[in-house]
């Protein structure tokens, strides 16, 4: 313990004392531009949500909570809940598909590793209005599914896909797959081959060792993944339009609304915070339980 | 390996494979339909990009019917001027927005890397990666507002910055870490003085750690939306704005065309940063 702790000081201490150039010049332009442009708006905004919208738009700045009650309008709520539970249902569809792949990657050889990982990682780097769009071809009456379940003679009429609450999940579940494959592979990976030779070499079944050895020491994997799918599924509001058709509407579409339609910023601010709140606090758990995970059989 | 890419586009082997043990000793440990999911991940993700990949070479004007092959979009996707003009200012602010991260982000690294001992500096400056692009996005716009900023290509640069700045600092931070600080050491003990280090030992040994930073930078803002729908002015869309636009007011099969050849950059610039990552993952 205490050899990890001495052993990067010296080398730390080293390039500072060495090189002799003051600090401010490195951090200050870059700290100055995102306290500007990061900080500064994230705390605008939350100022904001205590002031009234004014009669043409714009701010009044009269302080009240109002923005905060009307979250709870059974209107908004509903909204809020709906984007928790479509968000969380495409988490979970996420973690069931992208488990077993994660999981036949990191059994690859580490060639054929860097192909597959590749494979995952291309469509994620395909513009993501093209995916949006690349559904509409595929689910629309006249489209590519409803043309081949016709030609296979499973159906007869077109069945209406697009504009769904389905297509939302699908849509959203196709654009975060790779978000999930990526953290589940990093901890697969990680993970000592030794250990599940051990657990079979001791008699247990393939099937034992996977769910009693390899299963849990992937969870943080898994929750890392499950963070990236989830936050930015629950703030999208272009699929929702997009796919959904506008017709189920998630948070993400309530703060663009409330800041081009209904010009109400406070509230629009007010919604964006929350969903801020939420995710920081998803990730607060998460960061907490995974600890939990690494270190629990350590302490045990 | 090889055998399992014959298998995906002819499944009866796959199931011969499974009865036929000798196929592939190196995987006797491990149950032959593991790769089964994984196939079906990759239909999953690669359909819809190969259905818009096949009609961009439609002949009809007709989005679902196929009337044989023709390269009459392509042409056609150069005449359209919304197209044009978008692309012209997605380019702008993409090479706006990487000269300002390449810069702050590097700077930003190597001050974390030797003067930060605690991550707070370093969590702030990589926040911008994990905060929702729908806060990002109404927060300038809230400031620009405030400030009585006019909307434009400036404030995208600025925006994408922001994201910008983020990731390339986590992209040369993560070069850092194999840096040899004796070589700087040596550097100043031969008598070059600290800018010159700097320059002259520092930065030549980070840059394929920038590079590849700057290309993730200059990808990320071509594709962003989210951001700059809310800080361009509507006058001045950029590509991925003219493409919403696009599939909610009407598609032409021009956008088959536009989406192959994004489809085409994206995957040269993938594998260029691959090629690239795994430079700066192996130190000499």
């Amino acid at each position: 313990m205490t050899e990890t702790l001495q052993r990067p000081a010296p080398a730390a201490r080293a390039g500072r004392v060495r090189l002799g150039l003051a600090p401010a010049p490195f951090l200050a332009p870059g700290m100055i531009y995102l306290i500007v442009f990061m900080a500064v708006p994230v705390g605008l905004l939350a100022f904001y949500t205590f002031f009234e919208r004014g009669r043409f738009g714009g701010i009044v700045f009269e302080f009240t909570l109002d923005n905060w009650v009307k979250l709870f309008e059974p209107l908004y709520l509903g909204v809020i809940l709906q984007s928790i539970a479509l968000a969380g249902i495409v988490t979970l569809l996420a973690l069931l598909i992208g488990y077993p792949m994660a999981y036949a990657i990191a059994g690859l050889s580490p060639k054929w590793r860097t192909v597959a990982l590749v494979a995952v990682v291309l469509p994620f780097w395909t513009n993501f209005l093209i995916r949006t769009y690349a559904w509409i071809l595929l689910l629309n009456n006249a489209g590519w599914v409803n043309q081949w379940l016709q030609g296979l003679g499973i159906t007869d009429a077109p069945i209406s896909m697009l504009y769904t609450p389905q297509a939302i999940v699908v849509g959203l579940l196709y654009m975060y797959l790779p978000l999930m494959v990526l953290p589940l592979y990093a901890s697969l990976q990680q993970l000592d081959p030794s250990l599940r030779e051990a657990a079979t070499n001791l008699g247990a079944t393939p099937w034992r060792a996977f769910r009693t050895v390899t299963f849990p020491l992937s969870l943080p994997g898994a929750l890392t993944g499950c963070i990236f799918v989830f936050v930015p599924a629950m703030s999208n509001f272009v699929i929702p339009e997009l796919i959904g058709g506008g017709k189920t509407i998630m948070i993400g579409n309530l703060v663009r609304d409330q800041f081009f339609e209904a010009r109400d910023w406070p509230f629009g601010a007010t919604l964006a915070l929350l969903l801020t709140i939420f995710l920081v606090l998803v990730i607060v758990v998460q960061s907490a339980v995974s600890r939990r995970l690494t270190e629990g059989p350590r302490r045990g | 390996m090889a055998d399992s890419t014959a298998s995906v586009t002819n499944p009866s082997t796959t199931a011969m494979r499974e009865l036929d043990p000798t196929a592939r000793p190196r995987a006797v440990r491990k149950p032959r339909g593991i790769l089964v999911p994984l196939w079906l991940g990759y239909v999953f993700l690669y359909l819809p990009i190969l259905i818009v990949v096949v009609m961009s070479f439609n002949d009809s004007e007709n989005l679902f019917v196929w009337r044989g092959f023709s390269l009459r979009w392509y042409p056609e996707l150069f005449t359209d001027e919304a197209i044009m003009q978008g692309l012209v200012n997605t380019l702008v602010v993409a090479t706006g927005a990487t000269a300002i991260a390449t810069v702050l982000g590097t700077l930003l690294a190597y001050g974390i890397a030797h003067y930060t001992r605690g991550g707070l500096i370093r969590a702030f400056a990589i926040a911008p990666a994990i905060l929702p692009d729908l806060l990002l996005g109404i927060g300038l716009l809230t400031l620009f507002s405030l400030l009585t900023v006019t909307l434009g290509l400036h404030s995208v640069i600025i925006a994408h910055g922001v994201f910008a700045t983020a990731f390339v600092t986590a992209i040369v931070l993560a070069r850092m870490a194999n840096l040899d600080p004796s070589l700087e050491e040596a550097s100043r003990d031969l008598g070059a003085g600290p800018v010159r280090t700097f320059v002259r030992v520092t930065l030549p040994q980070l840059a394929p750690g920038i590079v590849a930073g700057a290309l993730l930078a200059f990808t990320l803002s071509i594709d962003e939306f989210v951001i700059a729908f809310f800080t361009t002015a509507p006058t001045q869309p950029t590509l991925p704005i003219v493409i919403y636009s696009m599939v909610r007011f009407g598609v032409t099969p021009e956008v088959n065309a536009l989406a192959s050849l994004l489809l085409l950059v994206s995957i040269v610039t993938v594998i260029a940063a691959q090629r690239l990552t795994r430079l700066t993952g192996t130190p000499k």
